[in-house]
């Protein structure tokens, strides 16, 4: 460990020295803006650095980290998407009674887990950025201490959590008892070198590895805590585990899977393919049995996974760019999505009714507007990120030739329109003729209706995140470009 | 640039539309009625400059282009082109736009601003499928006027509506995504022989594939256009979504959204899959058969006015899409012909429907009777308008109808024409009940309600006098069509084998002077 290789690690380093002054201005003096200032500034200052240390791209800091191209592209979507989450906290939390300010410290690090996750190339590394990001979110989760719903969440969250890490502990000492190396590289020349090698320990290790996986992405069968945790979440909070936890999880399955070569086993291949089909077509058909927004988002949020593996399946480069550019849209989607519903939430409850909904659009039409375009891009409509990200997965699959996969993706997608739509019907209903058809139900809603104040720091972030939406979904040359080449080198 | 124009008015116009609703009802309707009329200007300019160009055997194919790089590392263009075939056919969609603006003057009272974004970007996204010759920018646009329809048919619809806009999104959006795939095949299959990734239309022609392959990516296509066209037995999300459409939407719906259908077989699938086609073409006409008899039977059973119009659309179209696969020159003309006489037809009887909704609360045609007797002038407009649905000699709908049965006859179809025959006569079934059951007879319900208003005149006249001269006249438009048609026939062999024999043909004076 020399200068060089701590400078390397700026980024890392900044978000970890931003979470510690955060959180002595806390204990010295409480203020929400400040707090969020100095967050959003630290945030910044790690972005910054990603131009500093790129030309430093790829180094192998001690072991442990690599701070590729692959890596920093991945941290700056982690930070950016943490800066636009942390904007939409500042809006809800304020309509909140109790302190907000330590929310900001847990959100830093969580975004240092995630970090980690990207650049790690190591079991141990890999290990520690997990659990860096999921204790942070455990407390997120459960920040709302005087609701029932957010400390379920957190509670269940802790449990699956903790057990599904167990798993894959479990699973990396089984590849370590087999190979002795917890370096992906390492097992990727000892796989290929003996072939000999006891495949039983080695698979069953693999798959113990892909239980942990699974759990953090929410693909089936390791779905179950997702629709809870997305209800009963806050509603930035949820934005955050929807896009940055997943997200940082997903750049590290595509690096340990393609770099440790054990993709290529037929078994791990098949595996993966199941995981796929199940999340698609369970994601995808529980969706519509929901009412609840945040529940629909949850399980179309694990079809929407389900989507990646196929691009995942696809194998090479194209596989990774995809992969990356899906994940980009994604998170602008999902983050624009929850923002939405982040808006409309008042200091009682989340707006995750479809009933909050109803006729949105004539009273709030920006707002709408808004929500319909990220639904739209969930779909895969054109004009949004969505659609070229769908594309682009598709035409993943259809370069590899795994037809099963892309069917499967086509019908199901086709299934997920449907409650999409359903939210859409609501949002634009409600217009003067068939007021009086709705005029007994409108009454029953108007007592829980919400008052919410909207906050400027989330309309800004709606509006970037909508013209971003837009721009690549109708230039998506500029994002390619930078995917082609940062990720590209993976 | 114009053909980029003929696009971004209409997308300018929707948004201008939607924040001046927000203060006037009036205003966002007289932008979206001059912006229409505008791109219809343009059509006619386009027209006139390029039509004795067009008239001649072709050179390159394309008239007026526009081409830029979009997507570099796919290989995507923003690639615009236009022929005989565009041409027509943007005429047909920039008509329909003002009428169907017209059409909801004053049926669409809510909401104004939006609806006329959601109109306006209808017909964008329909001039694009139209002068689309990349593939990539093809599927966009496809997809594009998807989501503007949905919302027409689900705000402003009738009682069923979301029903009907869900199931029309998730049938056009399923058979779109097989279409996907089989132009994502294309492309790689392409790259593969060449090692050039792109999805022009014009460098695709002719990829070599496999018989197997082609017959797969034929039928992605086919799939696609054919829900949309709408064919037997993937009609089954028209009659629900032309009916609870406002009068607009069942006007863009029946008149445009279903041309697109066809405009994709004529387009892409016959001349990308020459051979798959010629395989394929036998169980695509008795498809299409199938499609003339089943439509016009269930038209006839109809009460309910929109349903029935909406059923008449599924037996006119199976007379396109039989045109189509006969591929000879009748044929092809006469499915063109058919394309745009239903278009017009059809589209002014959902109008006048539309109307006596708006007048009498009630599109149920057992409570509907004697409405001669108090709206004399619409009455009489029903009646032109079902007489050239039933295909009476010297109205559009016949020429089409006309040729397309010659031309079938011409290949040696014979059964399939004398069973497609008998679908002009179930025509006439329908059309008279409609007739009778509407306006004739006693005025049992004591209906007395307002007859046509200038407005609802000014946009019915145009279409009964573009009627007419489709039926007497209709050569500029296969003069226009011509060089489209040389270029298409030169790109397949023809699917069905055409006898070189003596043809009853070279008697009639309709071939003008066409080789």
């Amino acid at each position: 460990m020399n200068v060089t290789d701590l400078f390397t690690l700026l980024p890392l380093l900044i978000l970890g020295g931003a979470a510690i002054v955060v959180m002595i201005v806390v204990a010295i003096h409480r203020s929400h803006i400040l707090t969020l200032t100095l967050t959003l500034i630290g945030l910044a200052l790690a972005f910054a650095s990603l131009w500093w240390i790129a030309p430093e791209a790829p180094r192998q800091v001690t072991s442990l980290l690599v701070i590729d191209r692959y890596a920093i592209f991945y941290t700056g979507l982690v930070i950016a998407a943490t800066f636009a989450v942390a904007l939409l906290c500042y809006g809800y939390f304020e309509r909140h009674p109790g302190n907000p300010e330590e929310l900001y410290i847990l959100l830093l690090l969580a975004a240092l887990g995630s970090a980690v996750l990207v650049a790690s190339s190591h079991f141990i590394s890999f290990f520690l950025g997990l659990e860096i990001l999921s204790v942070s979110l455990y407390a997120m989760n459960a920040y709302i201490r005087a609701w029932s719903l957010p400390l379920e969440a957190g509670i269940k969250y802790l449990i699956l959590a903790a057990s599904s890490a167990a798993f894959l502990l479990f699973g990396m000492a089984l590849v370590y008892a087999e190979l002795g190396t917890m370096d992906f590289a390492k097992i990727r020349e000892l796989v290929t070198a003996s072939p000999d090698l006891n495949r039983a320990v080695l698979l069953a290790g693999t798959a113990l590895i892909i239980t942990g996986f699974g759990f953090k992405l929410a693909l089936v069968p390791f779905h179950l805590w997702t629709p809870d945790i997305y209800e009963g979440a806050p509603a930035p909070v949820t934005a955050f585990v929807a896009t940055v936890s997943k997200g940082a999880m997903f750049a590290l399955l595509l690096r340990y899977f393609y770099w440790s070569g054990t993709h290529h086993f037929g078994a791990v291949f098949l595996v993966f393919t199941i995981i796929a089909i199940a999340s698609m077509i369970a994601g995808n058909i529980l969706a519509m049995l929901q009412t609840n927004v945040k529940r629909i988002l949850a399980y179309s949020s694990i079809a929407h996974m389900g989507y990646v593996l196929v691009a995942f399946q696809a194998g090479g480069q194209l596989a990774v760019q995809a992969v990356t550019f899906y994940l980009v849209a994604y998170f602008i989607t999902i983050i624009g999505a929850f923002g939405v519903i982040t808006m409309i939430s008042d200091g009682d409850r989340d707006a995750d009714s479809i009933e909050d909904y109803r006729g949105l659009f004539w009273r709030r039409p920006a707002l709408a507007a808004v929500f319909t375009a990220m639904l739209l891009s969930l779909a895969g409509i054109p004009v949004t990120a969505g659609f070229v990200g769908k594309f682009y997965v598709i035409s993943a699959g259809a370069s590899s030739a795994i037809w099963l996969l892309v069917f499967v993706l086509i019908v199901t997608s086709v299934f997920g329109l449907y409650y999409y739509l359903r939210i859409l019907v609501a949002l634009y209903s409600g217009l003067a003729h068939e007021e009086a058809h709705a005029a007994s139900g409108a009454a029953m809603v108007s007592s829980s209706s919400l008052a919410p104040a909207l906050s400027i720091s989330g309309g800004v972030v709606l509006a970037v995140l909508t013209i971003l939406l837009v721009w690549v979904g109708v230039y998506p040359a500029t994002l390619l470009n930078i995917i082609h080449s940062t990720v590209g080198l993976l | 640039m114009i053909l980029l124009w003929l696009i971004v008015i209409p997308l300018i116009a929707g948004v201008l539309a939607w924040f001046a609703g927000r203060w006037s009802a009036l205003a966002a309707r007289w932008i979206s009625l001059i912006a229409a009329s505008v791109d219809f200007v343009l059509g006619l300019i386009l027209w006139s400059r390029y039509g004795s160009e067009l008239h001649l055997a072709p050179t390159h194919g394309w008239v007026e282009q526009v081409s830029w790089i979009w997507v570099p590392q796919f290989g995507i263009r923003f690639h615009l082109a236009l022929d005989g075939l565009s041409l027509l056919l943007l005429m047909l969609t920039f008509l329909l736009g003002i009428i169907s603006v017209l059409a909801s003057w004053r049926e669409i009272q809510d909401g104004v601003g939006f609806f006329h974004l959601n109109l306006m970007w209808i017909l964008a996204g329909i001039v694009g499928v139209f002068l689309a010759v990349d593939l990539f920018l093809f599927y966009f646009a496809w997809e594009l006027m998807l989501v503007p329809m949905y919302f027409l048919i689900a705000v402003w619809g009738h009682e069923n509506r979301i029903y009907a806009a869900i199931k029309f999104f998730i049938f056009t959006q399923l058979s779109g995504l097989l279409m996907l795939i089989a132009i994502l095949s294309l492309y790689f299959i392409h790259h593969h022989l060449t090692g050039v990734y792109t999805f022009e239309y014009d460098d695709l022609l002719g990829t070599h594939l496999s018989p197997h392959t082609a017959l797969l990516l034929m039928l992605g296509f086919f799939v696609a256009f054919a829900v949309k066209l709408p064919m037997f037995p993937f009609h089954t999300w028209l009659p629900d979504a032309h009916t609870e459409a406002p009068t607009a939407g069942s006007i863009i719906l029946a008149g445009l959204l279903l041309k697109t259908g066809a405009y994709g077989m004529l387009r892409f699938v016959l001349p990308l899959f020459p051979d798959a086609a010629r395989q394929f073409a036998p169980i695509a006409m008795i498809l299409a058969v199938i499609g003339i008899i089943y439509g016009a039977l269930l038209a006839f059973g109809q009460t309910d006015l929109k349903r029935l119009v909406a059923y008449t659309s599924v037996s006119h179209l199976g007379f396109v899409l039989l045109g189509i696969f006969a591929w000879n020159t009748w044929a092809l003309d006469g499915a063109l012909m058919g394309m745009i006489a239903h278009g017009i037809s059809t589209g002014a009887l959902f109008m006048i429907v539309g109307q006596l909704q708006e007048r009498t609360h009630t599109r149920e045609m057992d409570r509907l009777s004697g409405l001669w007797a108090t709206i004399p002038r619409m009455s009489g407009a029903a009646l032109f308008f079902a007489m050239g649905s039933m295909g009476l000699p010297g109205l559009g709908d016949f020429i089409g109808e006309f040729l397309v049965l010659l031309g079938t006859y011409e290949a040696h179809l014979i059964g399939l024409t004398i069973v497609a025959a008998l679908g002009v006569l179930a025509s006439t079934l329908y059309a008279l009940r409609f007739i009778q059951r509407a306006f004739h007879g006693a005025n049992s319900n004591q209906w007395s309600v307002q007859d046509l208003v200038p407005r609802e005149v000014v946009a019915l006249i145009p279409m009964i006098v573009v009627l007419i001269w489709l039926g007497v006249y209709p050569q500029p438009i296969f003069n226009t069509f011509n060089s489209t048609l040389t270029k298409l026939q030169q790109y397949t062999v023809r699917p069905v084998q055409n006898s070189q024999g003596p043809s009853i043909m070279s008697l009639l004076p309709l071939r003008g002077d066409r080789p």
